[in-house]
């Protein structure tokens, strides 16, 4: 199963209630997805700045005077913004890989980097998930949220959704792919970087290897449908927007709906019922093996694939 | 006209009364409202009552419907209809995906478009859809008729039996075995008839005809080596 929801703003004025709003279509997936939950939000970047979400089994410890400890790696001040277990770095433009050196030596897991991005997921009810990290009072541009009922691997934190794939990408998936333990070897002997047995991962991972080859995130999404084998609903969050793609099968449901003021996504339409001008939106399901594009900067895209 | 908000009174309450009523009930008309995307709205009802959806429904709205004619003034989720035995469904908005699966009677109307799967391995129910249908509808469909004012996705009737299809555009592809077929004067008579009893207003002359080539009812000698 695993529930999917997504809410791409339009009208500016929404963006202090984007963490409302998706908390809500989020909770209402609960039935779909009870093991665990997670968000990803853009919540806006500052200019020669960037951001790190590291995530730690004993926060207490681990983050104590952790910007500090990090200052010399990052060549410039750290900004720690504690939220449970989850820790948003805020560090100099260009530093994220000698702090992302420095966060592996202190054993501190890093869920996300990028200007604008920040991922918050744990094990636990979505309800729970979402009180822990209070992500109702996020604001933001636009954001994901994933439920899960886990399948192909345990339920654990790293086992949760939403995946990072590279600076300010993220992606969620429901459904379950058959061929990752054969694309996780193969992806590993390329020299990616894989944590976990999740299934998901290494979907995130394979679109990863994409886009370090040159491929742009449309592309990367294309070609995996050629080379995943089972099935998928993914959603991909990038700085400007977010993405849909569905398996040519297209057994895991998708609805979206859109008006003046948003593009959202739902697993079901029960999660889309609560947002303002539901009842006079186009409300529609995307086409399997059709990628779709909501971007902050240029117009609405669908590219046909032939499958 | 009995009306249910189904945000007060519940899912299992509501279909329990709509359940409960027999033949010879008087309460034969029913409006549901703020169904809310729920799931399995007005199941399981064996009664000729009228029950009016004032909204969107959600996974298996209607599914075993007998005797019983349910509007849904909006979208219908998964599963819609399924193994529905007798009676009317009408669907104002769109029908996800394997609408009407196993159907095995009745008239189920969709006035948008219905999704993939749409009449999987239907066993006697009408479909009658106004717009197009996704990939693999009526697969393995073995009785009734599929009707579409619209177009057909990939592999329309794959591995079909004796389900007939109606297509009044294009078929993207026809499955296994799913054959186009001469459109004759007793087609055009059964079809008008249905259009009619759907409220569909189409030339039934337009429309071409599809079903089994009867290729794969039994085994083949030549395909042993398939085995």
């Amino acid at each position: 199963m695993c529930g999917i929801v997504g809410l791409f703003l339009k009208d500016r004025s929404l963006e202090p209630r984007l963490g409302e709003m998706l908390t809500a279509m989020l909770i209402t997936m609960t039935d779909r997805g009870p093991d665990s939950a997670g968000i990803a939000i853009y919540g806006g970047e500052t200019p020669g700045r960037s951001k790190m979400t590291v995530q730690s089994d004993d926060p207490d410890k681990a983050f104590s005077d952790l910007g500090a400890k990090l200052q010399d790696a990052a060549g410039g001040p750290v900004n720690v913004t504690v939220k449970s277990t989850h820790a948003v770095l805020d560090i100099p433009a260009g530093s994220t890989a000698k702090v992302r050196a420095a966060l592996n030596e202190m054993g501190i897991r890093v869920m996300s980097f990028g200007d604008s991005l920040e991922i918050y997921k744990e094990v636990g009810l979505p309800k729970d998930v979402a009180a822990r990290f209070e992500l109702a009072k996020m604001s933001g541009t636009h954001g994901i949220g994933h439920t899960r009922m886990a399948t192909e691997s345990a339920v654990t934190t790293m086992g949760a959704h939403p995946f990072n794939t590279g600076p300010d990408q993220c992606l969620v998936h429901n459904g379950s792919l058959s061929n990752h333990n054969s694309l996780r070897r193969k992806l590993r002997r390329e020299g990616i970087h894989i944590e976990t047995e999740n299934d998901t991962e290494v979907g995130a991972a394979y679109l990863t290897w994409k886009m370090q080859n040159g491929a742009t995130l449309g592309e990367a999404l294309e070609s995996s449908l050629q080379d995943l084998d089972g099935f998928f609903t993914f959603v991909v969050g990038t700085k400007d927007g977010f993405g849909v793609v569905r398996d040519p099968i297209a057994c895991k449901p998708a609805v979206m709906a859109e008006t003046d003021q948003y593009v959202a996504f739902g697993s079901e339409y029960r999660a889309l019922v609560d947002l303002p001008g539901i009842e006079t939106a186009r409300v529609w399901e995307p086409e399997p093996a059709t990628v779709y594009f909501w971007s902050h900067n240029d117009t609405p895209t669908a590219t046909e694939k032939a499958a | 006209m009995q009306t249910i908000d189904l945000s007060k009174v519940g899912l299992r309450e509501t279909n329990k009364m709509l359940q409960a009523q027999s033949a010879e009930t008087n309460q034969t008309s029913w409006e549901i409202v703020n169904p809310r995307g729920s799931h399995a709205i007005a199941c399981g009802l064996n009664a000729p009552i009228e029950v009016t959806i004032k909204g969107s429904t959600g996974y298996y709205c209607a599914g075993m419907n007998q005797q019983a004619t349910v509007n849904i003034h909006g979208s219908a989720g998964p599963g819609t209809g399924e193994n529905i035995m007798s009676g009317k469904i009408v669907i104002e908005g769109d029908a996800s995906q394997y609408l009407g699966a196993t159907g095995q009677g009745g008239l189920i109307v969709v006035k948008g478009n219905a999704s993939s799967r749409c009449g999987i391995s239907m066993k006697g129910v009408n479909i009658v859809v106004q717009g197009s249908i996704g990939h693999m509808s009526a697969f393995m469909g073995q009785s009734g008729n599929l009707v579409v004012c619209g177009d057909a996705g990939d592999a329309l009737g794959d591995s079909c039996y004796e389900a007939r299809f109606f297509v009044r555009g294009k078929v993207k592809s026809l499955g296994a075995d799913c054959i186009k077929k001469e459109m004759r004067e007793e087609h055009i008579t059964f079809l008008r008839g249905l259009l009619d009893e759907a409220g569909i207003d189409a030339d039934p002359s337009e429309f071409t005809r599809y079903g089994s080539a009867r290729k794969l009812y039994n085994f083949h000698v030549d395909n042993a080596g398939a085995y």
